[in-house]
């Protein structure tokens, strides 16, 4: 029946499953989250009062390393839904177990970066690059996080019983929408935060 | 490989009672709690209202004191904007737009639940300021560095900023639902060209929300990490600008007029064809010049910067995109006139408010185009003059709007009629309150009279007009309270209203009313617009759009009610107050949240069986 109307009606619905929808419309306003904060980071670009400046803590060739560890676990999520898709769980869960350490990896870095950053006397109430970058990449780490635990939960929760299925790859699609987001943001945030900030001339 | 099993909370299963209410998700039933929490909210705003007409009524009076005052005008806009004219807008949207686009109910029916209680948490969290330290201050657009913590130490900010930052998270997740709903679950053959001019106005609305509430999200979230963390995103002393602010809040600011009007542009829309028994005239016209004013409304946000010293070319710029953005409201409004133009137009009450929007809107917009000229805006920037404007659009568009829709869709919604006599009476004290309470404002603006004055000196040339003002709120006061008496009166003895009382045009007059549950016992299937009057008067289509009657719904599974969406709110709760007062509070609420979220997402999926339909 429905079939058939189909035919009779021109379309009034996308196809698409309501939750893949709901996770694009969720991507385009957060969009406009990062998009405020990279906004105000430039605003306030070379406006500190006082140092430490970008060109002082930052060290390009170790978030480079970062940069590539969470560029590959986009990756292997990519690989993760192929296995799924074809129905090879034990492929599916050692690619998405990497996806998840390969996150937790520039999560490590991260942490390491800030640290080494407090060192050089950089905190975020120091001056206003600061207060720019923490917030903005702390957010960032902060999806990335989320990103991970929930990744972790469908790893886990692939044990149950007909968890997850082939059948269910629109679970680890929705997932992987988000992961492949919270990387493309963090290729923005390295290019305009980290290669602006220690080119000389920009 | 090993398997283990998930402890699966298990579904509640009634419906009645405090706990069926408590764990609805019908998109009616959250669309009653919005639209009674919303009004109840809108009254207290019209009390903190009251305070400063009465402080302002007489010169040097000494009512209340500057530093309430201060809070007054704060809470009032603030008040009205996020917990008035947004959750009354959108306890329409839930009512209606799965009734209007022949839908079983939303496409997230738990997370329009957890959007309601957010909501009502956000709220909260506002309102309890009064009793716990003190309101916020700074007025609703929370000027950064007046609001950082070195003008303004105390505890008000903070629940300002939490509060709406709890409130930002209600409207997205309310609004993503609104869009899946609308692009993906209409009936078969109703086309967008074919959806009712509410609905679309719901969509505009829906992505200017997705898309302004997030850059409001991050100001405040900026301007916590300053209050709360000491960083330096609003510290002058920093080398911060203070324009930033400015900028960050209206450029969510002015997409947020239009989040609040072209909801009432649609229900007035609705309204008018119903009572003149004619199609909306021009409805593509009126569609795109909607989603004009929806891409244009984010073209025009420094107008409100007019005076802060951008230069002559911003200024010009702005400017222009501000004037031009009259044209497709101008245009709406000819459509509106032009859809009553030789119709047989019968008086209800929802049909004088749906008039009496487009006189007094048709008022706030011509004084608007005259501040959207820079130079002009240089000698009103700051007058009363601008309060009369806001008010003749907000009050004598939105509400005047959301009143007319009360009376128009309160029988769908409870099978009985608003009683018309009084709802006369009520139209006539709300319009002519609304009138003499605001009109003045202009002549006291131009006569300099600034804003946000807790009083003013004897023979400045203001007395008189104060007076006036102060009267005319008490008489919009009376004629509100006018309608909250005709509201319990009709729903004990009011009038029977049958499924289709208005002789109306959508699908939601197909079904009972009240609606069964499940809404639609038949998904309809639609021709052409205005769907229901093509059926009664069209000829041609005898395919029936609903079927209608009660007893037919066996085998209609609906979801079961949740514990979860409430659960998850509370952790927000929590979190905030956490956030504000103890950071091990915020902690528990963190875990709340997180429970909430496990627990939402591993309760069985109790969707309507697909082989029913």
């Amino acid at each position: 029946m429905a079939a058939a109307h189909a035919e009779e009606h021109p379309a009034t619905t996308t196809g698409l499953d309501h939750r893949k929808l709901l996770i694009w419309a969720f991507l385009a306003s957060d969009c406009m989250f990062f998009g405020a904060l990279i906004a105000t980071y430039l605003v306030y670009y070379g406006k500190s009062l006082v140092g430490p400046y970008p060109q002082d803590v930052f060290d390009i060739p170790v978030t480079s390393v970062s940069t590539f560890v969470l560029l590959m676990s986009s990756m292997s999520m990519v690989l993760s839904y192929s296995a799924l898709r074809r129905g090879n769980i034990k492929a599916f869960r050692i690619w998405l177990l990497s996806t998840c350490i390969l996150g937790a990896t520039f999560i490590g870095f991260q942490v390491f970066e800030f640290n080494d950053f407090v060192q050089h006397g950089l905190t975020p109430r120091t001056n206003l690059f600061g207060s720019t970058f923490f917030t903005l990449t702390g957010t960032h780490g902060a999806h990335v996080t989320l990103g991970i635990i929930w990744l972790l939960s469908m790893f886990f929760y692939s044990f149950k019983k007909g968890g997850i299925t082939p059948a269910k790859h629109l679970e680890l699609d929705i997932a992987a929408l988000y992961w492949h987001f919270v990387d493309i943001v963090w290729i923005v945030i390295f290019t305009v935060v980290y290669l602006f900030g220690v080119f000389e001339g920009f | 490989m090993a398997t283990f099993a998930l402890p699966v909370p298990k579904r509640p299963v009634s419906c009645t009672g405090v706990w069926g209410w408590i764990t609805t998700i019908d998109h009616k039933r959250i669309g009653a709690l919005y639209g009674i929490t919303a009004f109840i909210l809108f009254v207290s705003g019209g009390i903190e209202a009251l305070f400063m007409r009465a402080q302002l009524m007489r010169p040097e009076m000494a009512l209340v004191s500057p530093e309430v005052f201060n809070q007054l005008f704060t809470m009032h806009a603030t008040t009205m904007i996020f917990l008035g004219v947004m959750p009354l807008s959108a306890a329409f949207f839930n009512y209606l737009v799965p009734l209007q686009i022949g839908a079983r109910d939303v496409a997230f029916p738990r997370l329009n639940a957890f959007s309601y209680w957010t909501f009502l948490f956000g709220a909260l969290i506002l309102k309890l300021s009064w009793f716990l330290g003190g309101a916020p201050n700074a007025g609703w657009f929370g000027y950064a560095p007046l609001t950082g913590l070195q003008a303004n130490p105390g505890v008000g900010i903070d629940f300002w900023v939490v509060g709406l930052q709890v409130l930002a998270v209600a409207s997205l997740a309310a609004s993503l639902n609104f869009i899946i709903t609308i692009i993906n679950m209409r009936a078969p053959g109703m086309t967008l060209m074919r959806m009712p001019m509410f609905t679309w106005m719901t969509l505009v609305t829906s992505f200017l929300l997705i898309l302004a509430f997030p850059v409001i999200t991050i100001a405040l979230l900026e301007l916590m990490m300053d209050r709360f963390y000491g960083m330096n995103f609003f510290v002058p002393a920093a080398g911060a600008n203070p324009v930033l602010w400015q900028h960050l809040f209206w450029i969510f600011g002015h997409p947020e007029v239009y989040i609040l009007i072209l909801p009432a542009m649609g229900i007035v829309s609705e309204i008018l064809p119903t009572f003149s028994r004619k199609p909306l005239f021009g409805y593509p016209v009126v569609v795109l010049s909607g989603v004009l004013i929806g891409f244009m409304g984010w073209m025009v946000w420094s107008h409100h910067m007019f005076t802060v010293g951008l230069g002559p070319v911003a200024n010009s710029v702005f400017a222009i995109t501000t004037m031009a953005i009259a044209v497709p409201t101008g245009v709406k409004i000819f459509n509106w006139i032009g859809t009553m133009w030789g119709g047989s137009i019968r008086f209800s009450t929802a049909m004088l408010y749906a008039i009496g929007f487009i006189a007094l809107f048709i008022i706030g917009g011509l004084s608007g185009v005259m501040h959207s000229s820079a130079p002009s805006d240089a000698q009103q920037q700051d007058t009363y003059f601008i309060v009369a404007h806001i008010h003749y659009v907000l009050f004598g568009g939105a509400i005047m709007a959301i009143f007319g829709g009360i009376y128009y869709w309160f029988p769908k919604m409870t099978g009985k009629f608003l009683n018309e006599k009084l709802g006369f009476w009520n139209f006539i004290f709300v319009f002519g309150g609304t009138n003499i309470t605001f009109f003045p404002m202009h002549f006291l603006g131009l006569d300099g009279m600034p804003r946000r004055i807790y009083t003013y000196a004897e023979g400045m040339g203001w007395d008189f007009w104060n007076l006036v003002s102060s009267v005319g709120s008490f008489t919009l006061a009376f004629g509100v309270l006018i309608f909250i008496v005709n509201f319990f009166y009709s729903l004990i003895k009011g009038k029977q209203a049958g499924a289709d009382p208005w002789d109306a045009r959508t699908l939601e007059w197909s079904i009972p009313s009240p609606p069964p549950e499940y809404n639609f016992a038949q998904i309809p299937v639609v021709h052409g617009r205005d769907p229901l009057w093509e059926q009664k008067h069209g000829g041609h289509h005898t395919v029936p759009v609903a079927g209608g009657s009660v007893g037919e719904g066996h085998g209609i599974h609906m979801p079961q009610p949740s514990y979860w969406p409430i659960f998850t709110s509370i952790g927000l709760l929590v979190g905030a107050y956490g956030l504000i007062f103890a950071w091990p509070v915020a902690v528990l609420g963190g875990a709340i949240l997180m429970i909430g979220i496990y627990a939402w997402s591993l309760e069985p999926v109790n969707e309507p069986d697909p082989a029913h339909h």
